[in-house]
């Protein structure tokens, strides 16, 4: 290893990225212009970890071995030292994007004045090659599909987030090999490449003709033996596999309404997202892309937040994916088992519990957005809204026909304990807020939801009935305290927190996913009409809640994207089915170029901000979409049971 | 079978047994704390299957009759040479063991092993697996010392065993 220069060596960023008109006296693109929109990425990935591509062909963002592992490829976040893998015309192009029919198979054309360029992408889902293969490996097929192109490829691994600029080694014809402790990254093409930057960095410049295909394959193992992968059809055989794999699970979906590209397409993301060693699925595969340009919010996504519990077994179960919702439940239930009968906010792949959070000072941030972090402090707060997440999830997952083994239902009883003794108590709420912890009502809402579930669960004889008299009567002292404490009369709407006068927050537009009043009830549309008031934009966007003084940062962030797909469902919940799909298909329009949406959208320019892609917003999408349909289901848990009484306002 | 043959051979089943769940411990571990990634009973069981998993328990079952097999060589090296075995003769005889795996044993894998790919001819549909090179360091620049040390206490093992065994005071 050598350690990183203080002068950069940009190899051939600049004519990558050739219409950037911010360039140095080298015509090499500076500061911002050097990192293209959140937007302008795409997904690869393997359901282990994923790769960003950029619209220039450029992977900027590559974590090993999995999600939460340190990045190889870290551009996004450092254009000058994050490393890239980067294959693409010499000359200004054209691009046009397409994931492959059904699959997360990545296919980019450039059009350029003399040819056309076609750049096929994917990561190789494990155990379809057959034999022995690399614990990960992308694949990227280039072919010239019509005249000439001029083709540039530059391979820049840098291990650790950059830290590490390893030395590449040419190992006869097997390939470029560098190592890093026990991972062990190879790069084989047909392409000679040629070794630049101290032997850290490969390059090359070709020219191709129409008919003309290329392979590069890069294989990663960790601590085993290294695997080296084939080239030619064979490597095309693999692709086709992956593709075959995609699409065979994309059958699986029985969603057949409206906007089923859209639907299809947020089901694959969250597919890709889903870690399939343990059935967890992480909020992005991304850490520190900035909910505002330049601002201090960049937080690390590359784990499971609880928080998304219900959302995810809902978006599962409603498509038909009744395996991923077993799985996702079983690793809710026993992956989180370090910290029952609490629950933490977020946990790892693995369920590993503790997730500090730490700084890269060496990384410049995406468009000089600092700090980059890594870790996520959120971990250590208080987040009473899981409870009621979780819950939910296992209840869903019990009406669709699950059975819980008699462990997770006592389980569950124990949470419901851990409810009852704590929802009295503040907490940071749904959005994690840094400054101090205040009872926000759609916390206290989702341990009333923790409650009135177990209830009804307990009535059907699916969890031991402990404890089942004190859960009636805190499940309605919670709501007796939303009533009292948490609407606001002067405004007509449940605010963000106890005797937050008419302060919205757009957590609360999911009261009527969860049942707490009939949908059409007053005070429910009094909530949404105060929200789209207070939060709402144009586009039918809305921020989650007023960052200006309501927690301990620098305001300013974009509009949620997740809120603004719940205002479709709220909507379209109370009937307003027209309205809803109106604001749904402006939302639609909103994705980038393959259909992927980020956390945020700043509302002024539509461009993508925050984590990308994020679950989060593609479960909402889902769920909104199930709503239009009008399969999504009622949540109202004791509604369905003779025990109802309970869940009357 | 005379006393003596019982006697022998129960201090091979028993003291191999013990210097090889020695020496895979050491190399085992080396692997998972990232000092280096050869696992040599996963390469003996690719010489058998391409799948990984059954390679992995093929490979394990064999390393450990190799190890009782060379347990029992090392045991006739000792009765050679009698009184002099104690465990620092076997930990030479590891050692020994160790640099002829290391120098020439892993460096002809590719033209006998038949999934271990050559840097001269490339990979081909079987043969995919990285060569492991002069001293492993293919396999991770520690990987001849953490062989080197497990091959050691291999012979150390086997060494103190037989000196104890047969009254050797050492």
């Amino acid at each position: 290893m050598v350690a990183v220069p203080d002068r950069p060596d940009l190899g051939a960023i600049a004519d990558i990225l050739s219409d950037a008109p911010d360039v140095d006296r080298r015509g090499e693109p500076t500061g911002r212009m050097a990192y293209p929109p959140i937007g302008d990425y795409a997904v690869i990935g393997d359901c282990g970890t994923a790769a960003l591509v950029a619209r220039s062909g450029s992977i900027d963002w590559l974590c090993l071995p999995h999600f939460s592992g340190p990045a190889v490829f870290a551009a996004l976040l450092d254009y000058r030292h994050g490393g890239r893998f980067a294959v693409g015309p010499v000359a200004p192009a054209s691009v046009n994007r397409r994931y492959l029919g059904a699959s997360n198979v990545l296919e980019t054309t450039f059009l350029t004045a003399t040819g056309t360029l076609r750049i096929t992408d994917a990561m190789l889902i494990a155990g379809t090659a057959g034999g022995i293969e690399p614990l990960r490996e992308v694949i990227r097929v280039v072919e010239v599909v019509a005249g000439k192109v001029e083709i540039e490829i530059t391979y820049q691994p840098r291990f650790d987030f950059g830290r590490l600029r390893p030395r590449l080694r040419r190992r006869g014809r097997l390939g470029w090999c560098c190592e890093y402790g026990e991972h062990w990254l190879l790069l084989r093409t047909e392409l000679p490449l040629i070794l630049e930057d101290q032997v850290a960095t490969l390059h090359g410049r070709f020219s191709l003709a129409a008919g003309d295909k290329r392979h590069l394959c890069l294989a990663y193992v960790r601590g085993e033996s290294g695997v080296i992968p084939l080239l030619g059809a064979a490597a095309d055989q693999r692709l086709a596999t992956t593709r075959r794999w995609w699409e065979a699970w994309s059958d699986g979906c029985v969603y057949e309404g409206p906007y089923r590209g859209a639907v299809l397409r947020s089901a694959l993301a969250l597919k890709l997202m889903t870690y399939a060693v343990s059935g967890a699925v992480i909020a992005a595969p991304t850490a520190s892309l900035p909910e505002r340009i330049g601002g201090v919010r960049n937080w690390d996504y590359r784990f499971c937040w609880l928080r998304d519990a219900s959302l995810t077994l809902s978006a599962f179960l409603g498509l038909g994916y009744r395996g991923e919702a077993e799985a996702f439940l079983g690793w809710l239930l026993h992956a989180t088992r370090l910290t029952w009968p609490e629950l933490q906010v977020l946990y790892d792949v693995y369920g590993e519990a503790e997730i500090p959070e730490r700084s890269l000072d060496h990384l410049e941030g995406y468009r000089e957005s600092r700090p980059v972090r890594i870790g996520n402090a959120a971990y250590a707060q208080r987040q009473l809204d899981v409870y009621g997440a979780v819950i939910q999830a296992a209840f869903d997952f019990v009406r669709s026909g699950g059975r819980l083994a008699p462990e997770e239902g006592r389980l569950l009883v124990r949470l419901g304990q851990t409810v009852c003794r704590s929802w009295r108590e503040p907490d940071h709420g749904i959005w994690e807020t840094r400054g101090d912890p205040r009872h926000f009502v759609f916390s206290k809402l989702m341990c009333w939801v923790a409650l009135d579930r177990l209830v009804t669960l307990q009535a059907t004889e699916r969890v031991p009935r402990y404890d089942e008299a004190r859960f009636r009567r805190e499940r309605d002292a919670i709501r007796a305290a939303i009533e009292s404490r948490g609407f606001d009369p002067a405004v007509g709407s449940y605010v963000a927190a106890f005797d937050a006068a008419g302060e919205a927050d757009a957590a609360l537009l999911q009261m009527a996913r969860f049942g707490f009043h009939d949908p059409t009830d007053p005070r429910l549309l009094g909530t949404e009409a105060h929200v789209r008031r207070c939060l709402g934009h144009r586009h039918a966007l809305i921020d989650r809640y007023r960052t200006q003084g309501q927690d301990a940062l620098p305001p300013g962030e974009g509009a949620f994207v997740a809120c603004a797909f719940w205002a479709v469902e709220a909507r379209a919940r109370r009937g307003d089915t027209m309205g809803a799909a109106s604001d749904f298909e402006t939302l639609l329009a909103l994705a980038n170029d393959v259909g992927l949406y980020g956390e945020e959208i700043a509302p002024d320019t539509g461009d993508m901000l925050g984590n990308f892609p994020q679950a989060f917003t593609h479960l909402a999408l889902i769920n909104a979409a199930l709503a239009l349909q009008g399969r999504a289901t009622p949540h109202a848990g004791a509604a369905e049971t003779p025990d109802s009484s309970g869940t009357a306002a | 079978m005379s006393g003596d043959a019982l006697f022998h051979l129960r201090n091979v089943l028993i003291w191999g047994l013990v210097a090889t769940t020695a020496m895979t411990t050491i190399l085992q571990g080396s692997q998972g704390l990232g000092l280096s990634r050869l696992s040599l009973p996963f390469l003996l069981g690719t010489l058998f299957t391409g799948d990984r998993r059954l390679a992995n328990v093929i490979g394990f079952t064999f390393y450990v009759l190799g190890g009782w097999a060379f347990a029992a060589l090392y045991y006739l090296v000792f009765l050679v040479l009698d009184d002099k075995a104690s465990w620092w003769l076997g930990a030479a005889l590891g050692l020994l063991h160790g640099l002829f795996l290391l120098a020439v044993v892993l460096p002809l894998l590719p033209y006998v092993h038949p999934r271990i790919a050559s840097e001269h001819d490339g990979p081909t549909a079987t043969r995919r697996l990285e060569p492991p090179g002069f001293l492993g360091l293919n396999y991770g620049r520690r990987t001849a010392l953490t062989t080197l040390l497990g091959q050691l206490v291999y012979g150390a093992i086997l060494g103190a065993a037989y000196a104890v065994h047969l009254g050797i005071p050492k």
